[in-house]
This record gives structure tokens, sequence and C-alpha cells, in this order.
């Protein structure tokens, strides 16, 4: 069974040759069935291997299959080969399925659009980018997955290029993520000069035998690889471009900027975790990285209208978590809040969809309200994917994954109360954000008319994950709750373990930790009820004061980041450009070409037409030449 | 009999030779550039068999009939040249055909 591993990117790459080829010759129906078939092999494939490496764990719980050798050039030899591990089977099992509900909801969603066939091509060749980074068995063909994905983000938040908005967003998107992945390339470079190697299990195995833990070597890789991660998981302080992204289609916005792309970061740290324990500067550098962002977006998330800009920084925020997690050293944790945040930010996402296209592209949430009866399934999955990403304590997926953390943030190696202080104003800010989201969508009157609902293809995929966002959280529970460890073990056969210390530094429980996170959720519950339901215009009134101003427009505008960057590099290239547009560069090049012009005209103008000018330069050259022969 | 020195039949071609060289550049009248070149050619053969007979060989008078030869050959193309200037131009003026400056 696990021979077929192949086939999970393959599936989806034939799917987009296929499309890409032939997309405008095929019926909708026919690049739908294309662009969903590809996906469900591929899907049905990676439950069936999963299910096999559950009955029958290959030995050493790794199993790699070597397809053919890559490049051969000296002592580098990367091959395509894929690594299957417990946490990459986890990684990729919850990336195929989503795709697959998302790809379902797509077919729908997506209907009567020009680029029908362009965007089912682009998300299959996502997905097989996505699978490629997950199971790579070397950084190479991991980067190359990370390029590809990097690719499709940037076609796809494009995807309606008539609008020069979305091509600018797109370039955004691009050109930040860029920055990150040139310091992932140097890191690969400094990994590879110094260990001579880039597959990773032999590479980790090295670099823990040369370096010893706070090597200078260790820390400047992690460090390298850490840049590359922030840029894809949009974190501090690379985040700018995940809210602009929001300008792709709806599905876009709910596979590759919630769900599976902007998790990529996460899965290279947790792979490459040897380094980053070898390097305990750079790790404390991740939870640091994390808490901020986590901290920053939330208070952003608060103060936006648009209802997918919402999300986005929601979706900053929760990654901020899985930051926060590696940072600490609770490794299963930040993969087991990876799979949640897969569920209820994809369930998330496609809900919002179905707002939106109900109230025909309406965006400001403050023109919805009211919605709750005319459009039950979007209500209905925002109550259960919203009280699982702000952590309804006992009954979702959320509230066990982030309460893991939360925990963590004290109890782990790299935990201290500072940090745990920080995750718990984070569960408040969440369950603030969240609820305040619902009560305007949902609550309060009616400001616009539902023009279309949803039919089964979309109602199908939402079910199917507000089902995921509740059971999903039941593989993993803590010890005064049945105490289940399915999911910490599975992937501890890849990831080290975490001593799951009954208590922390300080005297607090595990236990106590969560009743302390549940209070924070209902208090940001209480608070979003008061300000945004019960009395909207006591919230008006205190934007309305000086300060209440100056701090909402401070948060809605990202804490001015993107001000900061324009003025710090946007606007000195640009003026850079401007003064320099007779590149000073060019100007060797230019120099020869002005010397070989002046050179013809001369020569040129010598070529007069006349017999007797040629006659008598030959007779001149000729008595040169014999003047020279008898006299020099 | 007295052989002439072979300095002064050097000489002679020099000057023949120069005389020609002066007509080639000075007259504008492309028959005349072309019996100017038969001047120059048979200076040059001239001096060719002033060395032969310096030296007594036979390769002077030789090289004097490749010469002779080449002359001949070098007249028959001048010469269709010149008919084609004439049709064309309906002058003898070598300047007039500088379609092929620079």
């Amino acid at each position: 069974m696990l021979h077929l591993l192949w086939l999970i990117p393959a599936a989806p790459f034939a799917g987009f040759v296929v499309l890409a080829l032939a997309g405008r010759r095929l019926s909708p129906r026919g690049v739908a069935s294309v662009g969903i078939g590809s996906i469900a092999v591929s899907a049905v494939v990676s439950l069936l291997i999963g299910a096999a490496f559950l009955s029958a764990p290959p030995a050493g719980y790794a199993w790699t299959q070597a397809l053919w050798t890559w490049i051969d050039v000296g002592r580098f030899r990367p091959q395509i080969a894929f690594y299957l591990d417990p946490l990459s089977l986890v990684m990729t099992v919850v990336v195929t399925f989503v795709s697959l509900l998302i790809h379902v909801y797509s077919a729908e969603f997506m209907a009567g659009d020009e680029g029908y066939g362009r965007f089912f091509a682009y998300m299959n060749l996502f997905v097989a980018s996505m699978v490629v980074l997950l199971l790579a068995d070397n950084l190479l063909l991991l980067y190359a997955g990370w390029e590809g994905v990097g690719l499709c983000s940037y076609l796809l938040i494009g995807f309606w290029y008539r609008d020069p908005v979305n091509g600018r967003a797109a370039r955004k998107a691009f050109i930040v993520t860029r920055v990150g992945d040139t310091a992932m390339a140097v890191g690969l470079f400094l990994l590879f000069h110094e260990l001579g190697t880039l597959q990773i299990q032999p590479l980790m195995q090295q670099a823990a035998a040369q370096w010893g833990a706070g090597s200078p070597y260790a820390v400047a890789a992690a460090l390298l690889l850490l840049g590359g991660a922030v840029g894809k998981s949009a974190q501090l302080p690379l985040q700018t471009w995940l809210p602009d992204a929001m300008a792709g289609p709806t599905p876009t916005s709910a596979l590759i900027h919630a769900a599976t792309m902007v998790t990529a970061g996460v899965y290279l740290i947790a792979r490459t975790h040897v380094l980053f324990a070898l390097a305990p500067v750079a790790q404390h550098t991740v939870a640091v990285i994390g808490l901020v962002t986590l901290l920053m977006a939330g208070f952003s998330a608060l103060t936006q209208h648009d209802i997918k800009r919402v999300l986005a920084y929601s979706t900053i925020s929760q990654i901020g978590y899985m930051f926060l997690a590696l940072g600490v050293g609770a490794w299963a944790a930040a993969i087991f809040h990876f799979m949640t945040h897969a569920f209820f930010k994809a369930l998330l996402f496609l809900a919002a969809g179905i707002v939106i296209e109900a109230l025909h592209d309406e965006h400001d949430m403050f023109r919805m309200g009211g919605l709750r009866r005319e459009l039950p399934v979007a209500f209905w999955a925002f109550v259960i994917g919203g009280s699982s990403l702000a952590g309804l304590p006992l009954v979702t997926a959320g509230f066990y994954s982030k309460d893991l953390i939360v925990w963590s943030a004290w109890s782990a190696p790299g935990g201290s109360p500072l940090l745990w202080i920080g995750a718990v104003i984070g569960v408040l800010l969440t369950a603030m954000y969240t609820f305040r989201l619902i009560f305007l969508v949902f609550f309060g009157e009616a400001h616009s008319h539902v023009e279309r609902r949803p039919g089964l293809r979309m109602t199908v995929p939402v079910l199917t994950l507000i089902a995921l966002s509740v059971v999903g959280g039941f593989v993993d529970t803590p010890p005064g709750l049945g105490h289940v460890t399915l999911f910490t073990r599975f992937v501890q056969h890849a990831l080290p373990a975490v001593p799951r210390a009954a208590s922390g530094a300080g005297g607090l429980t595990e236990t106590s930790s969560m009743l302390i996170a549940a209070a924070a959720f209902a208090l940001g519950l209480w608070l979003a009820f008061e300000l945004f339901l019960r009395r909207r215009r006591s919230a008006e009134a205190l934007t309305a004061t000086t300060a209440g101003r100056a701090i909402h427009a401070l948060w809605a505008s990202d804490w001015g980041m993107d001000w900061l960057y324009d003025r710090l590099f946007v606007r000195p290239v640009v003026w850079f450009a401007r003064v320099n547009r007779r590149d000073v560069v060019d100007l060797p090049f230019l120099g020869a070409a002005l010397l070989t012009r002046g050179a013809w005209a001369a020569l040129s103008r010598s070529q007069t037409g006349r017999v007797r000018w040629y006659a008598a330069a030959v007779m001149t050259g000729t008595i040169l030449l014999v003047a020279v022969v008898l006299f020099l | 009999m007295a052989s002439v020195p072979l300095t002064d039949a050097l000489l002679l071609a020099g000057i023949l030779f120069v005389l020609g060289m002066a007509g080639l550049l000075a007259r504008r009248n492309i028959l005349l550039m072309l019996v100017s070149i038969e001047v120059m050619l048979n200076a040059a053969g001239f001096a060719f068999v002033a060395a032969g007979a310096r030296w007594g060989q036979a390769d002077g008078q030789a090289m004097f009939v490749f010469i002779l030869t080449m002359a001949a050959a070098e007249v028959s193309v001048g010469l269709a040249i010149v008919l084609r200037l004439y049709r064309r131009y309906g002058q003898l003026d070598a300047d007039l055909a500088s379609g092929m400056k620079g």
C-alpha cells in the first residue's frame, strides 16, 4: 500500500497538466470532474496509506520511496524521493482531505466564472506542490514544493487579474514571501556547505553530531530557515501580505491562505527541529515571534470591517500560536493545532464565502446583519467553527489544541509564565473578535437582502468540516478530561516528546491553566456581546474619543506595518529608481555601444564611392608599407 | 653592345609607374584611367625585364608574358565595366558611379 505514495502528488499534477492543456475545450462539468477527481484520488490514497501505516507501521516509523536521482554533481546528489513518517503523514492526510472538500465547494462557488478551468488548474498545481513540500525527502525538493505553492498563491490571489488591486495584492504577497525565501535559500547553501548533504534525516543526524548546542552555525542555519518560515507563514515581520491576499477567490483563501500553505513554515520548523534544538536562541526567537504576532494580529482583527480580513488576521494569530508551541518545544501541540486549525479555519472561510455570495459580493460586516434565519448553514458553520477557533471548552476541537499550547507555554522546557500570560490574553482576543464577527453578521437587524442560497455541493463540505471541527480534537485530551493521547503519541515517533508535566513552575496545574483559559474565553465572549450586540453605542462611544480613534486607526492598519515598510523600503527604492533612471551600471555597456557607433561613423565616411580615392588609398598604403620595410 | 645600367632601367620604370599613377589619380575619364593602369603595368613589366637581363635569367621575360596576359584579361573586364557605365550614366566620368558611398 505504501508503494502508492508517489500517486499523492502525481494525481493532482496530472490533473493540472490536463486542465492547463485542454481546460478551454472541456465543458465546465468536465473541468470539475478532472479537478475534483484528481484530488479525490490523492485524498483516498493518502487515507489508505494512513490506514496501512497505522495498522502495520514500517520499521522506525519512517519509510522512504526513492523514485529517481534528480541531480548528480560531485557530492551533490539529491533524489526525487518521498519520506513518510507520522509528521508528514498527518500533514498530508489533512491537506489532501481538506483540499478535496474545498475543491467540491469550489465547483459550485466558481460556477459561471470565465476562468473556471484556469482556477482548477491552479488549485490542482497547488495541491501537487504542497504535497511535494510535505513529503520531500531532501530540502531541495522541499524548496521546489515551497516555491510551487508560492507561485500558485500568487496566481490565485491575482486570479481576477482585470482589477489592478488584485494584481497589486498578488505582487505584494509574492515579493514579501520572496524575502523569506531568499533567507531560506541562503540557509540551504549554508547547510550543504557545512554538512555536505540536503537529505533531511542524515542532515539532522550530522548536524547533531558535528555541531554542539549553541554552535554559531546551528544558530545561523536555524535563523535563516526561520526567515523562510515567517515569510510563508505570515509571521512578524513579514505578515503584511496575508490580509491583502484576501483579494483572491474565497476557496483560495480557505485552502491556501488559511488551511494549508501558510502552515508550511510550521512544518519546516517541525521538520528541522533538531537544528532548532541545537540553537536555543533561535528557538526562543520562534516563541517570541509567535507570541508577538498572535497578540498584534488579534488586536488588528478586532477593528476590521471586511469579513475576510478578520479571518486573515485570525489566521496570522493562530499560526502565531503554532509558532509559540514550536518555540517552547511543544512540537506535537503545534501539529495538533495545525490540524484543528485547518478544519475550523477552512470551515469559516467557506461559510464566509456563502455569506459573501449570498449578499452579492458584500464584504463589509457592518452592512450585514440578521442573517441567522436566512442562511442557517452559514450561521451554524460560523457558530461551531467560531467556537472552535475561540476555544469553547469541552466540545470543540480548537479548545483541546489551543489548551495544549497554552499549557505548554508555561510547562514545556522553553516555556515561561510570561509566554503563558500572553497566550491567555490571546484566547481572550480570539473569543472577542470571533464573536464580534458572528454578532455583526448574523444578529441585529438585516441590512441587505439574500440573493442566492448555497446548493448541495457547497453545503456538504461545510457540514463535513463542521463535524471535523467538533470531533477533530478528541484524539488528544488533557489528563483531567479523559487523558487521550493518541495524536501526541503518534506524532512523537517523528518529533521529540515533551514531558507533560503535571504542574509547571509556580504550582500551576494543567487543570487550573485550562480553567483560566476557559475564563478568558468567557470574558472575551461577554465583552463581544456587550460591545457589539447589546450596547453597540458604547463601542461607538469608545472609538469616538481621541485616544480611542488613534488606537482604532493603529490596529486597523495592522500597527502601521504597511506604512512603515512603505517609508522604509518602497519609497527609497522608488526614489532611487527615479534618480537612477539612466542606469549607472549600464554605462560601461552603453559606452561600448557608443564607441562602436563612433568608429562606424568614421569608417563609413571614408567610403566615398570614388574609385580614384580608393586607388589613392591603396597607393598610400603600399608606399607606407614599403617605407616601413625599407627604413625600419 | 653597350648594356644599359640597371639603375637607369629601374629609374625609367619608376618614372613610368609614377606617371601612370598620377594619370590614374588625376583623370576622371574612366577610359584614360584604364590607359594609365596599362602604363603602370608596363612599368612593372619593364622592371622585370631589366632585372632578368641584369642576372641573365629568363624569369624576367616569363614574368612579362604573365603580366601581358593579365593586362589583356583586366582590360577586357575593364572595358565591359566601361560599357555598362556609359549605358547607365551616358558619360565616362568615374566619379558619377559613387552610389555605394558610406
